[in-house]
């Protein structure tokens, strides 16, 4: 094969979405082997360690990101159908939801609005810019949600995407160690705290420890994301009024 | 067969979504909604069904790959992300902490109250 023609193949090859998708799948599995390999130590979380990878391989075959995507899209806008694929593990928890659901609701409303809150004070002390402080309101929900919010405050919602994604791999990996320093055992309590700050990625974590916690977990995901959205943009223009930022 | 029924009837409901978004201008995410309607058509039937299950149950033990490609996107951002990265690191750390420990108090402590005024009860 010659120069001429091997740089042919790539220019194809780069301009498909085949590239970006099948880069995707194999920086995963691979992430995933290293995840159990490492005996799951929670800096080898797949999701930075695939996210790792994918930008070492981007850089070095000099695929733009917006090229990437053209894949990546694929297994991105699975996140719609994944998100109404919730209300399965919802429906079987809903008993134990039932009996529990005053407890759930006010935790889950405090939650959202400390979270909101104390982002945004915490960014605007710490000298972030307005952009950077808006984008990182949302950062507690799932992904194609904040996006939406985002844009809606006046964040950047990409920016958004890579903050919420942060956040969940923070939330997945103190998350765990927090519920030991506290002392919380009940399987119920840890999946509504970890769902409500790491949405789809403590959900994930979640699922790790038990069904249980998973299915709170994605219960308090899939709430807190309903709540973040109607109440965020008001908490926004309120502070905004106080003259917070 | 299970995968392509199920995979289609979570479509059906997020498309119902979407559209219920729109034409109403709700602040709700389409596939949000979806998920709502879904789970009231579950209560109402009473049982989930074998497609729905296995589709589920593959969509969600994976759900950790579908942030990959949004992750990536750091890439665009480093700019920004180095040049703002303390304001930023210290944000998501202690604003995480501070969710997550909230939350489980408050739900621990409103259990606690609950549980008490049952005990009176009896």
């Amino acid at each position: 094969m010659t120069e001429a023609s091997l740089s042919h193949l790539w220019v194809y090859l780069s301009a498909s979405p085949l590239m970006g998708l099948t880069m995707t799948l194999v920086a995963y599995s691979l992430a995933l082997k290293l995840y159990e390999k490492g005996h799951k130590n929670a800096l080898l979380h797949p999701v930075i360690v695939a996210i790792a990878l994918l930008i070492v391989f981007l850089s070095v075959s000099n695929m733009s990101y917006k090229d990437y995507f053209e894949g990546g899209q694929f297994i991105h806008f699975l996140l719609g159908p994944a998100t109404v694929a919730l209300a399965i593990p919802l429906y079987q928890q809903f008993s134990k939801l039932k009996k529990n659901w005053l407890p759930i609701s006010l935790a889950m409303v405090s939650g959202v609005v400390i979270g909101a809150i104390s982002s945004i004070v915490i960014a605007r002390f710490s000298g972030a810019s307005l952009e950077t402080l808006l984008s990182l309101a949302p950062k507690s929900v799932t992904v194609p949600i904040a996006m939406g919010i985002s844009e809606k405050i006046g964040g950047l919602p990409s920016l958004t995407a890579v903050l919420v994604v942060v956040t969940g791999i923070l939330g997945a990996i103190m998350g765990i160690k927090l519920f030991q320093v506290m002392k919380i055992k009940d399987d119920s309590v840890k999946g509504i705290a970890m769902g409500v700050t790491a949405h789809g990625i403590g959900t994930a974590r979640s699922f790790q420890v038990s069904s249980e916690m998973g299915a709170f977990s994605g219960l308090a995901m899939a709430l807190s994301a309903v709540l973040t959205a109607l109440i965020l943009p008001y908490l926004v223009t309120f502070l905004h009024w106080l003259e917070l930022f | 067969m299970n995968f392509l029924h199920g995979i289609t009837l979570l479509l059906i409901f997020q498309l119902i979504g979407e559209m219920t978004a729109i034409l109403f201008d709700l602040p709700i995410p389409g596939p949000v909604i979806g998920m709502m309607l879904l789970f009231s058509v579950l209560l109402w039937r009473g049982r989930s069904s074998a497609p729905l299950d296995e589709v589920s149950s593959g969509l969600l033990s994976h759900l950790s790959l579908l942030f990959v490609p949004a992750g990536v996107g750091i890439m665009v951002y480093f700019d920004r992300i180095i040049s703002e990265w303390l304001p930023i690191g210290l944000t998501l750390v202690f604003s995480t902490l501070m969710t997550m420990m909230s939350t489980a108090v408050v739900m621990l402590w409103v259990q606690k109250k609950l549980s008490k005024k049952e005990l009176k009860h009896d």
